[in-house]
């Protein structure tokens, strides 16, 4: 499926701005609200918390387990096709039947999501960026953000810095220090290579390299071992989303402090609170989700096991919902 | 508070930031708090916590992920050489670590081992290279050479590798119960 098979209305509402279907749901947006319908019911979103989100599942082609966009819309991946509901992790909406829920082919969600995130996007507005770095996401149709919503996802296949793989971020190609990390040490760690190999002395400077992120809430791969990923990010206000997960992720603080609300995946229902100062480390079990505050921009380790066998052996109960049985 | 700057989406923010970081004389520990749930779910601890109380070049894992470990290692001294089937890293979170790599003429290891094992004496191959690591900086530790690390002062690595039989697991001491 390409974008021009996307489907949607066939000249802009008053707003200016387009109406999108896939499959029974029905997608549209005025000055302030996105509504979404569906055979059962419908829904109201603000455009500023829905394009966020939106932001991060387009860009994390839909991620590890449940991007809930909030506590009745979102996407459930199955890494081929992806699920889009209404109210499958809402207790209300199960008992009342009200649920909904379809399943997609990837390429299909993703093209009509892209297409949504492009034309719903104003010019001074940046769905990865904080509160304090972005203009408005409201108001009728005002160009569009096109750089903003397509930077290029970053995963190294080995290590950042390694010849051949993700370059390290520098002002000159377009990343400087973010305001919030200015007082970050910049200097690089002094490498001496024996000639021969150039291609496996390695190293780089991590904090550094997170202080120039130019995005909010998005991890990116740094480095792997086999199935094992760092996927560090930059943190600033709240996560847009709430992540159910299908698998155990970890997280390390590397800075500042971060607070978790973690609620029972399928209802909702509070679990805990998490609160995370540098040098801690916590789990996330596969039976919850989460979603973070950050009050200043910190810095996050996520820490997940690629494995694409781990799903199903925590649904069929093969593997525990937690990590460690002590 | 300190004087405020026009922030660009409307508000007004501070003029300057302070990063907090931690290190082993200096760490806040936070928590969880647990409203229906067992605190043992989350393994929650505190990376310079772990490495306050451990030994110099003890590996001691802070999250478990089936085979793959997160190790908290205190760097103090120089360690023993090493070595993996599989691609190592290590990020400074304390301290400055000089690392040493010499590329194996045969390993020890066959091609799918897992975690490391120690080198015994001095690896017999090519020097490779030598990494001078500081905080925040991070370093690959190829699959099939020998490295070593040294430290003059206490400080503390943060391993991401495959759990071996040098891992320890202290799970009961180092994460929070109740």
């Amino acid at each position: 499926m390409t974008v021009a098979d996307v489907v949607r209305s066939t000249a802009p509402n008053s707003e200016g701005y387009f109406e999108f279907t896939l499959g029974e749901f029905h997608f549209r947006r005025d000055e302030y609200f996105v509504y979404i319908s569906w055979p059962t019911g419908s829904h109201m979103m603000s455009v500023d918390a829905f394009l966020r989100a939106m932001q991060r599942d387009v860009a994390w082609d839909f991620f590890y387990g449940t991007v809930n966009f909030d506590g009745v819309f979102g996407t459930v991946n199955h890494y081929g096709t992806v699920d889009i509901f209404a109210g499958r992790f809402n207790d209300s909406y199960r008992k009342a039947e009200l649920d909904y829920s379809e399943n997609h082919e990837t390429p299909a969600i993703r093209e009509t999501f892209k297409s949504i995130l492009a034309d719903w996007t104003n010019a001074a507005f940046d769905p990865f960026a904080s509160p304090h770095e972005t203009g408005a996401a409201f108001g009728i149709k005002n160009g569009d953000n096109d750089s903003a919503v397509t930077r290029r996802r970053i995963a190294a296949r080995r290590m950042v810095a390694v010849p051949g793989d993700e370059e390290i971020r520098t002002d000159e190609s377009g990343f400087p220090v973010n305001r919030m990390f200015l007082d970050v040490d910049q200097s690089e760690p002094v490498v001496e290579v024996e000639p021969g190999f150039e291609g496996e002395v390695a190293a780089f400077n991590l904090f550094a390299y997170l202080s120039r992120s130019d995005v909010t809430w998005n991890p990116s791969v740094v480095s792997q071992c086999k199935d094992s990923l760092f996927c560090p990010t930059t943190e600033e206000y709240i996560l847009p989303i709430i992540h159910g997960n299908d698998r155990v992720e970890w997280f390390v603080q590397l800075s500042d402090e971060i607070t978790w609300a973690v609620e029972d995946r399928d209802t909702g229902a509070m679990r805990s609170r998490v609160t995370m100062k540098a040098g801690d480390v916590a789990a996330m079990p596969a039976d919850i989700r989460h979603q973070g505050y950050s009050p200043k921009r910190s810095m996050l380790l996520v820490w997940e096991n690629n494995s694409s066998a781990i799903p199903d052996l925590i649904a069929s109960g093969k593997l525990p919902t937690y990590p460690i049985e002590f | 508070m300190s004087s405020g700057k026009p922030a660009a989406g409307g508000g007004t923010e501070r003029s300057e930031y302070t990063t907090i970081f931690a290190s082993l004389d200096n760490f806040d520990k936070g928590g969880v708090e647990i409203i229906n749930d067992d605190a043992r779910h989350y393994a929650f601890s505190n990376l310079f916590e772990v490495a306050s109380k451990s030994k110099p070049w003890e590996k001691v894992a802070v999250a478990k992920n089936l085979e793959y470990v997160l190790e908290a290692v205190r760097a103090e001294g120089v360690s023993e050489w090493r070595t993996a089937a599989h691609d190592e890293f290590a990020v400074c979170m304390d301290g400055e670590v000089t690392v040493d790599l010499v590329k194996l003429d045969s390993s020890p290891l066959s091609a799918d081992a897992q975690g490391s094992i120690a080198v015994n004496g001095e690896p017999a191959g090519k020097k490779m290279g030598r990494i001078h690591l500081k905080r925040g900086h991070q370093a690959l530790l190829p699959a099939g050479s020998a490295y070593r690390f040294t430290s003059a002062n206490p400080g503390v690595l943060m391993m991401q590798t495959i759990a071996g039989p040098d891992t320890q697991y202290r799970w009961a001491e180092i994460c929070q119960t109740a």
